[in-house]
Parts: C-alpha cells; structure tokens; sequence
C-alpha cells in the first residue's frame, strides 16, 4: 500500500529555540521521527535570530511572516505567496499570540489545499488568562484566584487580598514571582510594556509544577495526554528538565477539561499540585508546549498525530505511555555565516 | 503497610514514584527490604529473613524498621 505521507510538506512557527523557547523545533523533531527523510518542512519566523532560521538539517526553507498584529490580510498574502512555492500539506502555528489570527483564516487555508487542525475562537477564549478563573469556577477546577490591572493602583487591591509572594503575569507570555511591591510594580510595567493590559495578578500555590501536553479531537475526548513533572526550572520558569509521570487524576483533569470545551489540537496545562494533592490550573496554552518531543520520547507522539488527523485521518486515543522517561534541555552555538543572517533580513527567506 | 504497587525500583536502590515524579536513592540494605517488599513476603517474614542473615539483635532491628517505614511514609511510597 502507498504511504499517503510520503513527501509531505509541513509549515511550522515557533523556530525560537531560546532560553525560553516557542516549541516549534520539538514539534518538527516529533514529525520527522514519524514521517522520515521524505518530509519537508517550511519554517515560518517572525526574527531573523530565531535559531530554528539557520538549522537547515531541521528546517529545508524558511520565510518570515508578518506580525500577528499586522492582521490577517497581509498573513494570507504571504502564505499564498509560499504556498505557491513550496505546495504546504499543513501548517502547525505554535505561537499563542499569533493563533486567532490562523484560526481566522483557516477556512481560506483549507480552500488552498492547507489544513490546520486548530481550537475555535471561542474555545481560544474560554481558556484565557484573564477568563481563567471564571472558566475553573463554572466547571469545577481548581484554579488560583486572579485580578485582572489595568493601572499600578489595581496592584494595591491585588496585595491586599493575595499578601506576597503573589504571581503578576503577561497577557500572554511571561510570569514574575513577586515578593515585595517593588517588585510587583517593576513587574506589572515590564508585563504591560511587552503585551498590554491587563496584566494579571494570581494568587501564589505552594507545591510541585506539573505539565500536561495533550491532543483534543475536537469533540470532547483527548487522543492523547502525557504528563510531566519539572525537575530544573529556570528563572521565566519553563522547564529545563522534566519526567514524564502517570496519575489518574491527571488524567480525569485533562479529560475533563477536554469534556468541557471540545478542545481541538495541541494544548497545554500547567498545573500545580498543593500539599493537599489539590491540582490548581495555572495555566492552558492553547498549542503544544516545547517539550513536546518528550510525548513522542514516552509513546505518544503527539504533534505526528495532529499532522494526521488535520489530513483526515481517524485516528484511535492513546491509551498508555512511559513513566520515568527525562528530558534534559541543553544549549548550544550553532554556527552560521553572516550571508545567511543577511539574506533572511533582506529578503525574508532562508 | 504495604508499597505502592506502582513504585519503580532498581537492584542498586534507586526509586520512582511515576505518580508523582519523586525520586530517591537507597543503600545496598534499602534495595534489599524493597525487592522483599515488592515480592509480596510479609512484614514478619522480611524481619525473620533479616535477623537470620544480619548480626542485629531484635530491638535493634525493629527500632530500624520502624524509621523504615516512617522514611518510606513520609516519601509517600506506602499505600494509605
């Protein structure tokens, strides 16, 4: 029988393998293990430093696009223009802040011949910071009380009732343990200087952080779900090295967050489990996290699975994976020269 | 009091809890009382089996095992 997935062409973002890194190099390191030598992958980037840009043994050909706050018009254009070129299967964005933008537009990607396999606008929403602690209250999560600030005076109301440490945290990247309100002010204009208002204040839990990657079909069941405990954590605090666990009641919490909103694809949810065994939603990314690959490491590889379900594919939920399988985050200067530097500043293309 | 069923252990005394991603390192004598444990032998008989191969005396070796079990308590490893 053919290999329908023989000489596919996949488009990926999030190529800013840094020390906080988007997860776009995990997601392509996951599709290569599955699909193999034939498969080609199209880097979309924003910088002409993401890292991703200049690993040609990882990513054949790459193009920036247009910022997400440039809107979706020019967005369109410009992957018509790649389109043309390199014929795109899918595209998988891996950018927060850049997905309404794809999830608007996916209908025209479709009548492209590009699929994307993306949550609804509304599902986006549900799970936004700034809805977070409403969404946990309507079914039942545990998730840490907020305020949402506008102005440095809404710190003040957000002390009162949290006391230090307390949590301050981008719209939609970035997180700051505070522990005096200096540092809560510096923080909340670092926040609100990067991403905009609101910025939040969450109440600090004590415990263990936790992450579950996981893969929503869209019609309340996950196809998978891999759990992981952090074992390094840098100062943004992602994840320098993790392991994977198993828990039910991981499982019941994803699966039940899955049940609630119909999730469709990748996402994320970061959780902290208190001293009472209470599991406290952080946070819901709504895209795979970088540490993506290790769902592939343990038995699930999630971001190949996407790739096929986007192209139709029916695909049955995962049913187990390894426990105990680390990763362990490294860096590493890659060399490139100048003319490549140069040509992606120039030109947009690589 | 029994160990979790799904604790993971090595013959050099290392041990996993998947549940929760904990992880400790054990002496030649704390790899030893968990095989025994994991292999279903009853708290008497693992005390039996200790006192015939060790030259420990009885309360010195209950006194030991009971700092075992708190030890193994308290890294959540024992079935509540």
């Amino acid at each position: 029988m053919a290999n329908k997935y023989v000489n596919l062409c996949i488009a990926v973002t999030g190529l800013n393998a840094n020390d906080n890194p988007g997860p776009g190099m995990a997601v392509i390191r996951s599709l290569k293990e599955c699909f193999g030598d034939s498969l080609r992958i199209v880097g979309l980037s924003y910088e002409s430093l993401e890292p991703g840009i200049y690993l040609r043994e990882q990513v054949n050909k790459t193009y920036q696009i247009p910022y997400p706050t440039e809107g979706t018009a020019v967005l369109i254009e410009r992957l018509a223009y790649i389109n043309q070129r390199e014929n795109l299967d899918l595209i998988i964005p891996n950018f927060d802040s850049e997905l309404f933008n794809f999830i608007k537009i996916a209908p025209q990607l479709k009548q492209m011949g590009i699929a994307t396999y993306l949550p609804t606008h509304q599902q986006l929403a549900l799970r936004d910071k700034v809805h977070l602690k409403d969404f946990g209250t309507k079914h039942g999560f545990y998730v840490p009380a907020d305020h949402k600030l506008y102005t440095a005076d809404d710190l003040k109301k957000a002390a009162d009732e949290f006391n230090f440490p307390m949590v301050i945290k981008g719209k939609f990247y970035e997180a700051y343990v505070v522990y005096t309100m200096d540092q809560a002010l510096k923080a909340f204009h670092q926040l609100n200087a990067a991403w905009g208002v609101p910025v939040i204040a969450q109440q600090y839990i004590k415990g263990n952080e936790i992450n579950i990657a996981a893969l929503g079909d869209g019609k309340g069941s996950n196809i998978s779900l891999v759990a992981m405990r952090k074992l390094y954590i840098t100062d943004k605090g992602k994840a320098w090295a993790g392991v994977t666990i198993k828990d039910d009641k991981l499982t019941q919490l994803a699966n039940s967050f899955a049940h609630a909103t119909n999730w469709k694809g990748g996402y994320e949810m970061e959780i902290m489990s208190n001293a009472e065994g209470h599991l406290y939603i952080l946070e819901i990314n709504p895209r795979f996290p970088a540490w993506v690959y290790l769902t592939a490491a343990a038995g699930q590889n999630q971001p190949a699975t996407l790739a096929k379900m986007a192209m139709g594919e029916a695909i049955e939920p995962y049913t187990d994976y390894q426990a105990g399988k680390l990763f362990v985050r490294y860096s590493w200067d890659h060399i490139a020269d100048i003319a490549d530097f140069q040509k992606i500043s120039a030109f947009g293309e690589l | 009091m029994k160990l979790k069923s799904n604790i993971a252990t090595s013959e050099n005394g290392f041990i996993f809890n998947p549940a929760t991603g904990d992880s400790f390192s054990g002496n030649n004598m704390a790899a030893q009382l968990l095989e025994a444990m994991k292999s279903g032998k009853t708290d008497a008989e693992i005390r039996q089996e200790i006192l015939n191969r060790f030259d420990v005396s009885e309360n010195q070796f209950d006194r030991d095992w009971d700092n075992w079990m708190l030890q193994l308590k308290e890294a959540n490893l024992l079935e509540i």
